[in-house]
């Protein structure tokens, strides 16, 4: 069953996405549109997290591995009241606390630092250590992408997460097929990516990326004491027409006329 | 003076103009080659152009593979990723045996801007310096980032081409020399030297021009070989000018500044300031704010200046 609410936050964190990439005229609107969903699975379904005491000591943890997909995470950060919605329109500007790429040192919410692809996940890797051996219940998400997932680190990681069975670690990949210079399988094929997280240990499910519930689902299914992989399918640039399944719009600045027509197909307000 | 012209893009053109006349380069590149423009090259020469992926330690490795078999791989990335993630494999499998790789690697410094302090390099200067073998350069202009590439084409052994992101206008001729390990002095002056690099030239002009206004001859030292230094030129200025001030869009510890310190150390009494960013991460910001909010501009340079001279 589609939830009206969650689908009306959909668009409405869509059109921040849109507005923030628009004001700094920089940024990552591909990756960041193809990963809603699958952040909203997280921290509207399945986290435990306290907007009003973020560094709380077993909250869950949210390492979004890919940082360039962070104005989708600052969006859902401000409307769970992490931060206020308006400092969004400030996004990588000089005196922001929104950085380009996630800052723990700057942004409340943010529990790891990223944008250098591949360390996220194995940050993540430390924390759910860090969670056993304190006899904690909380879990860890790590959120990469799937031109990320070539980077050898995420394989060292794997192995660390299954060889200590850790139960309390999940992996996302928000699998939208592309990377920056085209499509995964023509720049670095990973060919059967599930079949390789599962001969490394994990405990594998494959979701519609953009299904909110699913994803939930997938999140809360039996892990049998292995770290679990699940795999979203994703369409990036996802809402946008003109950007969806188009590589070249995974780092480029929209234009006004460019603005207008995506805030019209997400239902936004172009006002800026 | 010819167009103002992306750094990354004159590395690119670059590139296909030396694959032109040299069958045995072949280009590298880590999911980036939109980025670092080595796409101009693949579209020109497809079958001597891989895509390694987000795989940026395997990169450097097989840039040693190919290196060992007799052709001259030039392997690119962002600054940040080669130098700093790679930099081990550098290290071992390129430089420790002086492997013919050549790395042109973009979007260094503080210019990446809105990118923020996780993608600004402000060390792979100093990471590449203090390896043994390795030749630095940091070009200033299209021109000079051409010759650049043409030059680590004729070394045999590993060079490091830091390669800026923004659009520079053209500073110095097609018939300027550009002769490794040799400085190029772009103004005469004898009250103090400006001993600049890459994009920071262009403000050590317009402060040499500017202090010319308030009576200061500044001479202005182009530094586009930071390995080896060009020892004789930096000693040569010392000794007419009494005080020098080095800048470049890195961090003090390590890079330019630290290089013309150790020229000066124990061979020259002159007055010595170092500019450039002070031992900190970079920010998230348009560049023009972040040359600001680091003391980078023409106008900090004259400050500096007038500063050392008063003293
Ligand atoms: C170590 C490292 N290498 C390169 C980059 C530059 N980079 C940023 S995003 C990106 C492509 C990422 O592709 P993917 O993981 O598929 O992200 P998505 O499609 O979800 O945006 C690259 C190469 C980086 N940030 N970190
Ligand atoms: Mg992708």
């Amino acid at each position: 069953m589609v939830d009206d609410v969650l689908a009306a936050k959909a668009r409405r964190i869509r059109s921040d996405i849109l507005k923030m990439l628009y004001l700094c005229q920089s940024g990552h609107p591909g990756g960041s549109l193809s990963l809603v969903e699958i952040l909203m699975a997280l921290y509207y379904k399945t986290l435990k997290v306290d907007p009003a005491d973020p560094a709380k000591e077993d909250r869950d943890r949210v390492v979004l591995s890919k940082g360039h997909g962070c104005p989708a995470l600052y969006a859902i950060l401000a409307d769970q009241g992490f931060f206020p919605r308006e400092d969004l329109w400030r996004l990588r500007q000089i005196d922001s606390h929104l950085q380009g790429h996630p800052d723990m040192m700057k942004t409340p919410g943010i529990d790891v630092n990223t944008g250098s692809l591949g360390q996220g996940a194995s940050v993540a890797v430390g924390l759910a250590l860090a969670a056993k051996h304190k006899k904690m219940g909380y879990r860890i998400f790590a959120v990469v992408g799937d031109g990320e997932i070539q980077e050898g680190m995420i394989w060292e990681a794997a192995m660390a997460a299954a060889h200590y069975k850790l139960d309390n670690y999940v992996m996302l990949m928000d699998h939208n097929g592309l990377q920056i210079d085209g499509r995964n399988e023509a720049v670095m094929g990973l060919g059967d990516i599930s079949a390789k997280f599962r001969a490394f240990g994990f405990q594998c499910y494959d979701v519609d990326g953009h299904d909110i519930e699913a994803i939930a689902a997938a999140i809360e299914a039996p892990s049998e004491g292995k770290p679990k992989f699940i795999r979203c399918r994703t369409l990036k640039g996802k809402g946008v027409s003109f950007m969806e399944d188009v590589a070249g719009w995974h780092g480029k600045p929209m234009n006004a006329e460019e603005y207008k027509k995506a805030m019209a197909e997400i239902g936004g307000s172009d006002d800026v | 003076m010819s167009e103002a012209k992306s750094l990354r893009v004159a590395y690119g053109e670059a590139l296909v103009e030396l694959g032109a006349i040299n069958a045995n380069v072949v280009v590298l590149d880590a999911d980036l080659a939109h980025a670092t423009m080595t796409s101009m090259f693949e579209a020109k020469y497809p079958d001597r152009f891989y895509n390694f992926g987000l795989a940026e330690a395997n990169m450097m490795c097989a840039a040693a593979g190919f290196a060992h078999s007799g052709l001259m791989p030039f392997a690119s990335t962002f600054a940040l990723f080669g130098t700093g993630r790679a930099y081990e494999q550098i290290r071992n499998s390129i430089a420790y045996v002086n492997a013919n790789v050549k790395f042109g690697l973009s979007h260094s410094g503080l210019s990446v801007g809105e990118d923020g302090g996780s993608h600004q390099s402000v060390e792979d200067i100093a990471l590449m310096r203090v390896v043994p073998n390795m030749t630095i350069f940091v070009p200033c202009d299209p021109v000079e980032t051409k010759k650049a590439v043409f030059a680590a084409a004729e070394i045999n052994g590993p060079v490091y081409i830091r390669v800026a992101r923004p659009v520079v206008e053209t500073l110095t001729e097609e018939s300027t020399p550009f002769v490794p390990g040799k400085a190029n002095l772009m103004r005469e002056g004898d009250h103090v030297c400006i001993v600049a690099t890459g994009l920071m030239v262009k403000d050590a002009l317009k402060a040499s021009e500017l202090l010319m206004a308030r009576g200061i001859k500044a001479s202005v030292l182009n530094v586009h070989t930071i390995k080896p230094i060009d020892a004789q030129a930096i000693l040569e200025r010392a000794g007419a000018c009494g005080a020098l001030v080095s800048v470049e869009e890195h961090s003090v510890i390590g890079g330019l500044g630290s290089a013309v310190a150790e020229v000066l150390a124990g061979n020259s009494a002159a007055r010595f300031a170092r500019m450039g960013i002070q031992d900190r991460f970079g920010i998230s910001g348009k560049p023009a704010d972040l040359f600001e909010h680091f003391d980078l501009t023409a106008a900090h340079i004259i400050s500096r200046c007038e500063g050392l001279l008063k003293a």
